[in-house]
């Protein structure tokens, strides 16, 4: 998967990097897979590699793109790409290793402001074990989610904590999508100059004296002559 | 060896490194520049379906789940506005998009 990204940032073709694009995803479907998260491999699968990388594929196709003047510049830039990339992978690297000393600390303070809640409500002789119910409890109260995905499947439980918990969320979604459709279809549809559509308001408001036209005119027409002797003569 | 949570945190921020390495080595091309910001989210998806499973909470799988479909309309609309600009100036050249410049 990190080659697959990595031939993504560095690949000379736009097409293979898109390609390179859609084994990362399917590699990351894997690993939610293996996470339990088998609802949103799936989506990932459905969503980025059905439609947004094809959509990619799509747009690199149809705009013909002269490679050649796109690589240039591409060791220019690499000195300060490194640096960005050692600056953020250090200070990743800063969180990760630690991230986990400092939320150790937090927890027992947590504890620790939990216990003596326990102690004033109980007797002193139960503090230790009040305090574990007391933690325990609100540890149940917290993930309450995990319990859910402990009974049902997991896109069941997340269909229920979705349309339960988290509706308005959805419905917003629901807008966010919407409007990137028309903002999509509004950006790239322009009218094509030579087609030919019906004007309904035209239609509705046309009058009877538009469509046929009375003319006056002489009920006998003096007969043409003169050509067909000159055709004889030629 | 059993896989902890920092093994997929661990992956998240080479992913979101490389991602963010991707973003300034291809400087002229705004495709790949697109597509670089989808493995960043990828990367900031990956670590919130980790925790969402290593700490027992669906939250964050609802999360990632927004996460998608926010991501999803913002590509339609980055690609729309992309096409655009190749009808208009017949190249995707980030440094020849000057033309609001006053």
């Amino acid at each position: 998967m990190l080659f697959a990204s990595f031939r993504v940032i560095t690949a000379r073709n736009p097409v293979h990097a898109a390609l390179y694009l859609v084994l990362a995803f399917f590699q990351a479907s894997g690993i939610w897979m293996l996470l339990k998260a088998e609802f949103l491999s799936i989506a990932l699968v459905l969503v980025y590699v059905g439609a947004v990388m094809v959509l990619f594929l799509f747009v690199v196709m149809m705009l013909d793109i002269n490679i050649d003047s796109i690589r240039q510049g591409f060791w220019k830039h690499f000195p300060l790409a490194a640096t960005v990339g050692a600056v953020v992978a250090l200070e990743l690297a800063g969180v990760l290793l630690g991230g986990f000393r400092i939320s150790e600390p937090q927890q027992q303070v947590a504890a620790q402001v939990i216990a003596p809640a326990a102690v004033t409500a109980v007797a002193p002789v139960d503090v230790a074990s009040a305090a574990v119910d007391a933690a325990s409890t609100v540890a149940s109260a917290a993930d309450v989610g995990h319990m859910v995905v402990a009974q049902a499947s997991n896109t069941k439980a997340l269909g229920v904590l979705l349309y339960t918990e988290y509706l308005y969320p959805v419905q917003v979604a629901a807008l966010i999508l919407l409007v990137g459709l028309i903002a999509a279809i509004a950006l790239t549809l322009r009218a094509r100059k030579d087609s030919k559509f019906q004007n309904a308001g035209d239609q509705v408001r046309v009058k009877a004296r538009d469509r046929v036209e009375l003319v006056k005119m002489d009920a006998v027409k003096p007969a043409p002559a003169a050509p067909a002797a000159e055709e004889t003569q030629a | 060896m059993s896989i902890t949570l920092g093994h997929y945190l661990t992956l998240g921020a080479i992913l979101f490194a490389l991602s963010v390495i991707g973003i300034f080595l291809n400087r002229k091309n705004l495709i790949v520049l697109l597509m670089a910001i989808e493995l960043m989210l990828l990367a900031v998806n990956m670590n919130f379906v980790a925790f969402s499973h290593y700490l027992g909470d669906l939250n964050g799988q609802i999360f990632v789940f927004f996460i998608l479909t926010v991501a999803a309309a913002e590509s339609a609309i980055g690609l729309a506005i992309l096409v655009q600009l190749f009808r208009n100036k017949s190249s995707i050249n980030v440094d020849e998009l000057n033309t609001l410049k006053g």
